[in-house]
């Protein structure tokens, strides 16, 4: 039959392939993303006073307290850095992965409404999520070099080492694994709902398994090896080395964490595409 | 021959749906269910009674459609709510993907199953057309080509720069659906979207969908319950009742096809009208308990040939200057296309008697309508009286079984064909 023989351009099947990554289509849909991204930065800060500072407000503030409890009262040690500096180059990329986590894990449940009329690769909109983040984390970056060069300016025994070169890898990183895991469970949400509940005090509970409060030099040997292998562990340590200059430079579990990363990417995309074509009957 | 490029095709595509609620809702929900099948047990979320899970428990929105779609064609998709052609555009739309079959697609779809998707309420109206222009498919580049034509059209210039949440409504449609009036696609899918907004904009939209189709050969599908729409703008009309398509073809004919469908039964040839409501109108003195057409399965009456409708009545007394009249509808237009009557006949009281009608539709196209019946007194000078006149209203459909018959365009031509005209003689005139 003449129908046959046609070429199309698309064609509705039941099933998908498994490994249809679509990262072409994706690609067409990149003027969408930057809009997205232009979107969410724009909508957070309309109808506020501060506007823009909010970027800074809030690592600022969450260092002064964990400066103010971790550092004073429980006066743990910090390797020898400024308390400060220290908190806070842990909980910048912290509250940078956490976005891109949260962000992604509600992506079929929150867009519900849009997906349901239209098709665009779905898969556009937990990017823009990380990009997002990324945007967010970048201005808070800055924020920290310059915390950074006046504590050394000031004379404070702080050094940028040769490691920091590794940044552009290691936020590449940590917006990977937080996206991974974040679109693991926005496809488990579209059924259960149990996993929404799970992603907020979870994440607060990985950041108690990460070292941010604490430095990765004073754990026991055991403990180490065992907390190094959340793939946020070296992450954290090898931007503080970097920065900072003290610290652990665990290179190895660094390796496995990736390794981790790209597993747990590659299921999330994997459940995503599954998951993506039907959502709407169950969500 | 015309060639026509195919650019939609569905194959047998079905799509099911289960009924009742999906899963527990919860894990520990279908943890539960998980771990009391495992030990054999009864499954704990279950309601009380309620026998075992059963797979068969399934909804077809859609049951095995084929249908395809021609370049430029603009067709009309009608149907009862629940027809399926909501799911039928979804599918198409790749909102949700079918359970079985195959869809292809030669170009790119432009689905407006709602207008302004992805709207943010904090955005200017500028901004939101880059947004709903990327969501819909255009790049940056294009919505800039386009972006004084939208503006233009939604008649919103003024307010372009104001964050739509300030919007009434209908600027909100308005700007909407100008975005997706501009779009590039190859094929537009609109499910209702013109239902917004007002008539002059209304208009504004159906005239821009027939250029954009007549001028740009786009491909257009539509959805809506509004006949008048559906006529000015499609070519062709696909009439779908429960997940099936029951007709393809002219759209004059599917919308008469649509207008007919009121119930489970078409065309039934019994009705009982001693419950019916009557209409305030109706006097006293007689009631028609029923109505029925003797001696076929359905109200499908062939032109040429008389049909017998029998008419079953009951009076408080007697009377001897009755009529019945029945009168004949055609389900497009209001009003009546005509009536006709019997001549006086008397009942007696209290006895059920049936009357036997011979009625000829020979002048009616073949078409459907919609016949009713009434009773009336007759008086002196042309006067009457009406007596009955239950609301019930018979569905038929009259068929040509003459094969040579003239084709007939009943846009142009109406549904009556009057008596033929005669030529009483031909002369000569006075020129060469």
């Amino acid at each position: 039959m003449e129908l046959e023989k046609k070429q199309w351009m698309t064609v509705i099947e039941p099933k998908t392939r498994l490994l249809e990554l679509k990262l072409k289509e994706v690609w067409k849909y990149r003027d969408l993303i930057v809009l997205l991204v232009q979107r969410n930065i724009k909508v957070r800060f309309k109808q506020t006073i501060l506007g823009p500072l909010w970027f800074i407000i809030q690592p600022i503030f969450t260092t002064i307290i964990q400066t103010f409890v971790f550092g004073h009262i429980a006066k743990l040690p910090t390797d020898g850095l400024p308390q400060f500096l220290f908190y806070m180059a842990g909980n910048v990329p912290w509250a940078y992965f956490a976005a891109c986590l949260e962000g992604t894990s509600n992506t079929f449940t929150s867009n519900a409404g849009v997906f349901g009329k239209v098709y665009f690769p779905r898969l556009t909109t937990p990017i823009s999520v990380a990009v997002t983040a990324i945007v967010n984390y970048l201005v808070q970056f800055l924020m920290f070099l310059g915390f950074v060069l006046f504590f050394m300016i000031r004379g404070a025994d702080v050094h940028i080492t040769w490691v920091a070169a590794l940044t552009p890898m290691l936020i590449l990183q940590m917006a990977l694994l937080g996206m991974g895991c974040g679109i693991i469970i926005s496809s488990l949400t579209t059924k259960y709902r149990d996993l929404q509940v799970l992603v907020g005090f979870g994440v607060s509970l990985w950041m108690y398994a990460t070292p941010i409060i604490y430095a990765g030099s004073t754990l026991s040997p055991t403990l180490y090896k065992i907390l190094m292998l959340n793939p946020m562990a070296p992450v954290i340590e090898l931007l503080r080395y970097g920065w900072l200059g003290a610290g652990t430079t665990p290179f190895g579990y660094w390796g496995i964490s990736w390794v981790t990363t790209g597993i747990l990417l590659f299921f999330g995309i994997i459940l995503f595409n599954k998951v993506e074509k039907t959502f709407m009957d169950t969500v | 021959m015309e060639t026509r490029e195919p650019v939609i095709c569905i194959e047998g595509v079905k799509k099911r749906y289960r009924l009742g609620v999906i899963g527990g809702g919860t894990l520990q929900g279908d943890l539960e269910s998980w771990w009391a099948k495992i030990r054999g047990k009864e499954d704990p979320n279950l309601r009380i009674g309620a026998k075992k899970y059963d797979k068969n428990e399934t909804f077809m929105a859609l049951d095995g459609i084929d249908l395809t779609i021609y370049h430029g064609e603009r067709v009309g998709i009608i149907g009862q709510n629940g027809a399926g052609k909501s799911t039928l555009l979804k599918l198409l739309s790749r909102v949700t993907a079918p359970t079985e079959g195959r869809i292809c697609i030669d170009g790119r779809i432009a689905s407006m199953l709602e207008v302004g998707t992805g709207f943010h309420r904090e955005l200017t109206g500028r901004e939101n057309i880059y947004l709903n222009g990327a969501i819909l498919g255009m790049t940056k580049a294009e919505v800039d080509a386009k972006m004084d034509q939208i503006i233009a059209f939604s008649e919103c210039e003024q307010f372009i720069d104001t964050p739509v949440k300030r919007y009434s409504s209908g600027m909100y449609v308005k700007l909407a659906f100008s975005v997706a009036a501009h779009l590039n696609n190859e094929i537009m899918i609109m499910d209702e979207v013109l239902a917004v907004g007002d008539l002059a904009f209304q208009k504004k939209c159906l005239d821009k969908m027939s250029d954009v189709s007549r001028e740009q050969g786009r491909t257009i599908l539509y959805v809506s319950h509004n006949m008048n729409t559906i006529r000015q703008l499609c070519d062709r009309c696909v009439v779908m009742s429960h997940g099936k398509i029951i007709f393809d073809g002219a759209v004059d004919e599917g919308v008469a096809i649509y207008s007919g469908m009121d119930g489970k039964d078409e065309f039934p040839v019994f009705y009982d009208c001693s419950q019916k409501p009557r209409r305030r109108s109706a006097g006293t003195g007689i009631r028609i308990q029923s109505i029925r057409f003797p001696d076929r399965e359905k109200a499908i009456i062939e032109r040429y040939h008389p049909v017998p409708i029998e008419i079953t009545y009951r009076a408080d007394q007697d009377w001897d200057d009755l009529q019945i009249c029945m009168r004949i509808r055609n389900m497009q237009t209001i009003g009546e296309l005509g009536s006709t009557l019997t001549e006086t006949f008397s009942v007696k009281k209290g006895r059920l008697e049936t009357a036997r009608l011979l009625v000829d539709f020979s002048q009616m196209l073949d078409d459907q309508y919609l016949i009713s019946f009434e009773i009336l007194r007759r008086l002196t000078l042309g006067n009457y009286v009406p007596m009955e006149n239950p609301d019930t209203f018979m569905p038929i459909r009259i068929v040509n079984e003459r094969q040579n018959d003239i084709r007939w365009i009943k846009r142009a031509w109406g549904n009556i064909q009057l008596n033929d005209l005669k030529i009483e003689g031909i002369s000569a005139g006075d020129g060469q």
